[in-house]
């Protein structure tokens, strides 16, 4: 379903990585490792078509990405660095909103019901401002619950989050994987996911791999 | 694709809402600096009439430049403009809806409040309702203009001084067919040219900027 061929990655004037290959079918999750500045949130970007490859290509069924457009992007659900919801808004607000922008059926009552999944109940008229690191990942990762697209890029999802949420967050991408689906994540922490197999691809092992142009 | 543009006009105008003091601060501006005229100027009627239609034009255009910046520089931190780039619907579509929102709470008040000032420059009646006209034709202009100047300069150091260098030259043709409307008016050559050639520019503004502020987003995020 998603094939990668010999990607690389130029920030600047240094080469982040190069030759980064790998096949995903469906039920299978990919778990990016390397460390810090090896490129892991770029070719998540990579991946999704936000930044360009500056090399190298990354087909979608088959079909190159920046071709499909508006197909791949609807398969696609991406969830950054940042946690994109609004500090104004309650979660309730953001999670409306965001399916709403998305152009999903999600009415209150499954919004309610994704909140208190991710322990969010009591908070949900709360602005998200208010809330604390973790509340706030948590209140984005909310979406995860109802989400149905096909495949999910998760940068650092497990960030700030604590034991229970990290095991739940599992929980969501396991099941995700079970109905079919795949996953690319970006990770730090070893987390078992229940179903599906895992691939690793671990980023910037080799030096010769990162050097200044 | 119409419930797209609406969702993102309801969600741009609820944050507005949340965050009053953005537009009670650019409407106040407008009034302020829009009635430090006739007291800088003297109370000479003649004088504030001939005045009138470029000082409410130029504080309108001033007004506007400062609720651009954050146009999509919010959106733009917290990561919500990856999300809407990544919207299976055209980018341009969502900026289209936030250029309306942005219209609806930076443009509408000022038009609103113009016949209220127009009157501090003792105005004709008809030259008001030319005014207010011109300002309702004419600032969703500045919207879909200023919106390609604010993806242009997102994330920027000190973007907002760069912005008003690159934008106002381009609203200088609302300026002038904008207050040269009123005018025409007092002269009694009548104003339906000027007008007209304004809404030229306001359906050029609104529909065709989105597609370079798409595009200019778009590598904004790269």
């Amino acid at each position: 379903m998603l094939e990668a061929s010999n990607l690389e990655c130029v920030r600047g004037e240094r080469r982040l990585f190069a030759g980064v290959s790998f096949r995903l079918a469906a039920g299978e999750m990919l778990a990016l490792q390397g460390r810090n500045g090896s490129g892991k949130t770029s070719l998540l970007r990579m991946l999704c078509g936000l930044t360009p490859a500056a090399s190298g290509e990354i087909r979608w069924c088959g079909r190159p990405i920046a071709r499909l457009g508006e197909e791949f992007r609807s398969a696609l659900c991406f969830l950054g660095h940042q946690n994109a919801i609004k500090e104004e808004l309650t979660p309730l607000e953001n999670l409306l909103a965001t399916a709403r922008l998305a152009q999903e059926a999600l009415d209150e009552e499954a919004a309610l019901a994704a909140l208190e999944l991710v322990g969010l109940l009591g908070r949900e008229d709360l602005a998200c401002r208010y809330l604390s690191q973790g509340q706030k990942r948590r209140a984005a990762l909310a979406r995860l619950v109802h989400e149905k697209r096909a495949l999910w890029v998760l940068d650092e999802p497990y960030v700030a989050l604590d034991r229970a949420a990290i095991d739940l967050v599992a929980g969501l991408v396991g099941a995700h994987l079970q109905r079919g689906g795949l996953a690319v994540l970006t990770t730090h922490q070893a987390v078992a996911v229940s179903a599906g197999s895992v691939r690793e691809l671990t980023l910037g092992d080799d030096a010769a791999s990162q050097q200044r142009l | 694709m119409l419930s797209l543009i609406r969702a993102v006009i309801g969600r741009d105008l609820r944050l507005a809402m949340r965050r009053q003091a953005d537009i009670v601060a650019a409407t106040f501006f407008f009034i302020i600096v829009v009635s430090l005229f006739p007291l800088g100027v003297g109370p000479e009627p003649e004088q504030l009439r001939r005045m009138a239609p470029g000082v409410l034009w130029v504080a309108a255009l001033l007004a506007t430049m400062l609720s651009l910046p954050r146009l999509f520089a919010d959106d733009h931190r917290d990561g919500t403009l990856e999300q809407l780039a990544l919207a299976p619907q055209p980018l341009a579509l969502i900026v289209l809806g936030k250029v309306i929102a942005h219209w609806l709470f930076a443009g509408l008040p000022l038009v609103l409040l113009a016949p209220v000032l127009g009157i501090q420059f003792d105005l004709a009646e008809d030259a008001l309702a030319v005014l207010t006209l011109s300002l309702l034709i004419g600032t969703p202009a500045l919207s879909g203009i200023g919106a390609i100047g604010a993806a242009l300069t997102l994330g920027v150091r000190g973007g907002g001084v760069l912005l008003s260098l690159l934008v106002l030259p381009l609203y200088i043709p609302v300026l002038i067919f904008g207050a040269g409307a009123v005018d025409a008016t007092v002269t009694g050559l009548g104003a339906q040219a000027h007008l007209s050639l304004l809404g030229a520019l306001a359906l050029g503004g609104v529909f065709f900027a989105p597609w370079p502020t798409a595009a200019a987003l778009r590598v904004a995020l790269e």
